[in-house]
């Protein structure tokens, strides 16, 4: 079994199949984390390189540990402190990573496709670690490796994403991967923040959480980047709360096993209230341990590729 | 291709009644004894040698479940991964007899890769290794302590066990390729 691909860019790509493997294979992953020694030899000798064009903690992380447990050995490079501030461009620098010895690049950048130009020229593996507004695919595999495992399945099931749907690569990685594995995703957000041509991805939009909520199966509630405010999408930080954050009251109609989902870091009081970011209903922090099991299956999934066929 | 079966379902339940009293003798009893069984096949004759020595000694014998996908030496070479799935010891190991079970023994990686693995759980007093089949050619410094059958294949055959739960009958088939 195996991913038909060298890179992991975005889940548009993917086929369900293929979803469905990565999946598959973070359930033993996860299940190293309950050993007295969570590291297994399976990526020994292979070099993961984690190059962050824009700051991260947890995605970071979470890629190293993923890689560590893998036994790989990774070096991190942070473009504050290389020579991209000396004006390298990205495919020099991409080459240049190669030509240490890279096996896998994982990389965030600031601009949609980059992780897409840079797998063209380099043979090792790329893995997108979010890019620009389009896509974040590892943080879509655990969201949805965590609905499996909370609900025991994914299709038919009615997913809610709050928020600013606009500029959300989790958002879009979220909706491709739903849509793929048969659930109904619907979108609830300020009309500003809401891409036009949205219901082209089979989606249904929502502009109150009130409307939709007595519905809803799961709800994953975006981070509202409070940059967005000074483009003038939404008028304030308070009033964005007031009609879309969620709250117990917002809530009130909501069927009890409702999953509270939300990718992190939190604006506790801004997009979640407190008491609902720590009700037994959330699952926020197992999002964060899914997601080095996801990340270990997809480089696991994605190393190797020899031509050998396998012996017992 | 030929078919010929060398053990019946009456042989093979003979073997597994005959492997669990080795493995009794062997150990001196079931006091430390743990069974792991290698997925797919080992874990199915792990469950049938179980039942065999817990109707002997009448206590419970724990038995866990290895998948050793993530401890093989040659994931750079296969093309297609092998799908990784769970590995299920939900006991100490610590200072037990650990009996490692397979169904099929031949280069002796997989058993390495086992032994690497159970090694991760913690420290056994010993591991012993029981197999259904043992068809030589070994690659690895690495023999089994209780061995169901030997067989001794010609270049263009190969040996297979089947069994109940996977294979709908219980038999160990030596396939030939007509030349």
């Amino acid at each position: 079994m195996k991913l038909k691909r060298k890179d992991l860019l975005g889940l548009e790509e993917l086929s369900r199949e293929e979803i469905e493997l990565i999946l598959d294979t973070a359930i033993p992953m996860k299940e190293l984390f309950t050993r007295t020694v969570k590291k297994v030899p399976t990526l020994r000798g292979k070099t993961v390189v984690i190059l962050f064009y824009e700051p991260s903690t947890r995605t970071r992380v979470s890629f190293e540990l993923a890689a560590k447990r893998l036994s790989a050995d990774t070096v991190n490079i942070s473009t504050s402190a290389s020579s991209v501030v000396k004006g390298e461009s990205l495919i020099d620098t991409a080459k240049t990573i190669q030509a240490l010895g890279a096996d896998f690049i994982v990389i965030r950048h600031p601009n949609s496709g980059a992780p897409h130009i840079l797998s063209k020229y380099v043979s090792c593996s790329v893995i997108n670690a979010g890019d620009g507004m389009h896509e974040h695919p590892t943080q879509g595999l655990l969201d949805l490796f965590t609905i499996r495992e909370k609900k025991g399945r994914i299709e038919g099931l009615k997913v809610g994403i709050v928020g600013d749907i606009l500029h959300s690569r989790v958002a879009r990685s979220n909706i491709w991967g739903l849509k793929k594995m048969g659930a109904e995703v619907y979108v609830i957000g300020p009309a500003t923040l809401i891409p036009k041509d949205i219901e082209s991805l089979e989606v249904k939009v929502y502009y109150k959480i009130e409307d939709v909520i007595d519905k809803l199966d799961v709800i994953n509630i975006l981070r509202i980047q409070r940059e967005r405010q000074k483009e003038h999408l939404f008028p304030s930080l308070e009033e964005y709360s007031e009609i879309f954050g969620v709250n117990f009251e917002k809530l009130k109609k909501a069927r009890k096993d409702l999953l509270i989902m939300h990718p992190g870091p939190m604006n506790r009081g801004v997009e979640i209230s407190g008491d609902v970011a720590d009700s037994k209903n959330s699952t926020i922090l197992e999002q964060v341990t899914n997601g080095v099991a996801v990340r270990m299956a997809v480089l696991y999934l994605l190393s190797g590729g020899g031509e050998i066929e396998t012996s017992t | 291709m030929n078919k010929n079966i060398i053990s019946d379902k009456n042989e093979i339940s003979r073997i597994i009644k005959r492997l669990s009293a080795e493995i009794l003798e062997d150990l001196k009893g079931s006091k430390d004894l743990v069974l792991i069984g290698i997925r797919t096949k080992g874990v199915y004759i792990a469950k049938r040698i179980r039942k065999e020595i817990e109707k002997q000694e009448k206590r419970k014998v724990p038995l866990g479940i290895l998948d050793i996908t993530l401890y093989r030496d040659d994931i750079e070479r296969i093309t297609e991964h092998p799908k990784a799935k769970e590995t299920i010891i939900d006991f100490n190991i610590e200072n037990k007899d650990i009996v490692l079970v397979d169904d099929v023994i031949w280069t002796g990686r997989t058993v390495r890769a086992a032994i690497d693995e159970i090694m991760d759980f913690g420290r056994p007093r010993r591991i012993k290794l029981c197999v259904l089949v043992d068809r030589g050619e070994r690659e690895l410094p690495i023999e089994p302590n209780y061995v169901g059958k030997k067989v001794v294949l010609r270049k263009n055959e190969w040996v297979e066990v089947y069994l109940k739960e996977t294979d709908g009958m219980d038999g160990i088939v030596i396939l030939s390729k007509r030349r």
